[in-house]
């Protein structure tokens, strides 16, 4: 389609804009964390990298980062265990029920957090007594079953049955079918979906606040408490310049994988 | 005894409201080293039939020997039988050359001795050179030609075509049936092929059992099939059918029932050698280059398709017959009745 001049200027602007509104105040808070200024007022007064010093030893920041860390990587091998799976067989079995156990699989990530993190709570005060590192776990790898879960049937649905049944009819047992055919196929969607769903965990803190016990912060909620405290608050700013840095790596890294296979 | 004996198969579909009986009490022989022909339209069967052979699918009854053994219940990979796909199921992570060592590799053959027979197979599909590539990186034509290399390297007791030719324009189609034809002598395998295409079926086969239903209407040698069809499907079906039933039969043949003649059986307004006579009107010209065909409306209501070969004077201006009245003629003995 020919579009003129004036029509693609125009249309570039928009996006310039839009794109504007998401990015600057982004970079706001990058620019922020090496301003000398404690309030952040606009303009900056100085640089000073000193922020960036004290949070790279502060013990809270450490520990958070590190809870934050331990949760995303077992919340995401739990999802990659058990999504992988139930994708399998909803897309290669047929069995009484299938349609409702796929809505049942997906629906977790359309429930708001809060609702979420409401029910586990009760259920773990009252079962389990305390909470701990272990709920985190259990409350994010709720969603995170769902991305690897949507990944992963969206590649079975393109593959279709007919190469595993080739597999097969070439003398290769199910085992043997599905780590020369099925895995290779499936490993970029597995990792895409492995990708998605340590940066969801990462980041969540609804859930989180309803599943972490005391001293449990993980990274979000040490930022949230740690917001409005004056002489914190330059910290804060470094860990959310870093978190941006840190986050844009395997977001684009998933994107990549999944457009490589669809061409 | 027959290689593979087929008694009683029945296979539904779908749920208990709303049951589909996709084969319906399939009994079929097939021997040692011939090429037959599932032939039948969409939904007739014949597919489901192959897959079962294969493995793919569970029979809700019946039985399917191979070698005298019971197979009905093995799965796909204990079966000594190996299948072409129709969309050719090529492993798109691997090369040409992995492809067809796969059945190889998984049943354990050394490496030296895999890769040897694999390119032996590549050789006998014409693609000597093509090893290293990948699937995307082939046309159809090609693809399908590693497709048959990766079954065959197996030497299966059986091969399965599940309508192989499909995706293959015309030209590559009638080349790829006279390479299957030649190869499947070549190696003396027995070969079952899945087709809705009568021509292919005529072309290519020792033996075509036609389906319709779930079930085998007719099972013979192609010229029976096409000369004799057993009912008016078959007629129908492999062909044109020119069925003359019910007044009509009584008038012009002056017998009741249902009978077929085919086309080429028809002379066209010359009455001398006919024994058979009727008159209407042309209604249709189509001009095939080495034939030309004539819907022909009788006066009795009918409709008859006959084809008349082409020569120099014959082809000039065949339009201009049409709308025009004529006769149609035909021998006694190449009218054959039908079962309704």
């Amino acid at each position: 389609m020919k579009i003129s001049k004036a029509a693609k200027v125009f249309l570039y602007l928009m996006m310039g804009f839009g794109f504007s509104f998401i990015y600057v105040p982004l970079l706001l808070v990058v620019i922020n964390s090496f301003n000398t200024n404690t309030s952040f007022a606009w303009p900056p007064t100085g640089f000073t990298t000193s922020w960036w010093g004290k949070a790279v030893v502060n013990e809270g920041v450490k520990d958070a980062i590190t809870r934050s860390a331990v949760v995303a990587l077992f919340a995401t091998t739990i999802a990659l265990f058990l999504g992988s799976l139930a994708a399998a067989a909803i897309s290669r079995y047929k069995f009484f029920g299938r349609d409702t156990i796929s809505l049942l699989f997906v629906l977790p990530i359309a429930l708001p957090g809060i609702v979420t993190g409401i029910a586990l709570n009760n259920v773990f005060t009252n079962f389990l007594g305390e909470l701990t590192i272990f709920t985190i776990i259990v409350g994010h790898a709720t969603f995170c079953i769902v991305v690897v879960f949507n990944n992963v049937a969206a590649r079975y649905r393109r593959l279709g049955a007919n190469l595993e049944e080739a597999s097969m009819d070439l003398g290769a047992n199910r085992f043997t079918t599905y780590r020369l055919v099925t895995f290779p196929l499936l490993r970029s969607a597995l990792l895409a979906g492995a990708l998605l769903s340590f940066a969801l965990s990462f980041d969540e803190i609804i859930v989180t606040t309803f599943t972490a016990g005391a001293g449990q912060a993980t990274l979000p909620i040490w930022i949230f408490q740690n917001l409005f405290r004056p002489n914190q608050a330059p910290i804060v700013n470094v860990v959310a310049a870093a978190l941006i840095l840190i986050s844009i790596i395997p977001i684009y890294l998933s994107q990549r994988l999944t457009q490589e296979k669809s061409n | 005894m027959a290689l593979i004996q087929i008694r009683s198969l029945a296979k539904s579909f779908g749920t208990s409201k709303s049951l589909v009986k996709a084969v319906d009490g399939v009994d079929l022989d097939i021997q040692a080293g011939e090429f037959l022909t599932l032939l039948g339209p969409s939904g007739s069967g014949k597919t489901t039939v192959l897959r079962m052979i294969a493995g793919f699918e569970t029979p809700d009854s019946g039985s399917i020997l191979l070698n005298g053994k019971d197979i009905t219940n093995l799965p796909a990979y204990e079966r000594d039988v190996n299948t072409v796909f129709q969309d050719y199921a090529l492993f798109p992570h691997m090369d040409v050359i992995s492809n067809i060592e796969y059945g190889l590799k998984v049943k354990g053959v050394e490496k030296s001795e895999r890769r040897k027979q694999a390119l032996v197979a590549l050789e006998q599909v014409r693609l000597s050179g093509y090893e290293n590539r990948k699937p995307s990186q082939l046309s159809g034509g090609q693809r399908q030609r590693v497709a048959l290399a990766r079954a065959l390297v197996n030497r299966p007791s059986v091969l399965l075509l599940d309508e192989p030719l499909g995706a293959l324009d015309l030209k590559l189609r009638q080349q790829m049936q006279i390479e299957l034809k030649q190869l499947q002598r070549q190696v003396g395998i027995t070969f079952v092929f899945v087709t809705h295409d009568q021509e292919e079926a005529l072309t290519m086969s020792d033996r075509i059992a036609v389906f319709d239903r779930g079930k085998i209407q007719q099972i013979d040698k192609p010229a029976a099939i096409y000369e004799r069809p057993k009912n008016s499907f078959v007629a129908d079906f492999v062909g044109v059918s020119n069925l003359i039933t019910g007044s009509s039969a009584t008038a012009i043949l002056g017998k009741s029932g249902t009978y077929t003649v085919r086309p080429e059986r028809i002379t066209l307004g010359n009455v001398a050698s006919g024994q058979r006579v009727a008159n209407g009107v042309i209604k249709e010209v189509e001009y095939l280059g080495p034939a030309t065909r004539f819907l022909v409306e009788l006066d009795t209501g009918i409709s008859l398709v006959a084809l008349r070969q082409n020569t120099s004077q014959s082809s000039v201006d065949v339009e201009a017959l049409r709308n025009t009245k004529t006769t149609l003629s035909w021998d006694i003995s190449s009218e054959y009745e039908v079962a309704g």
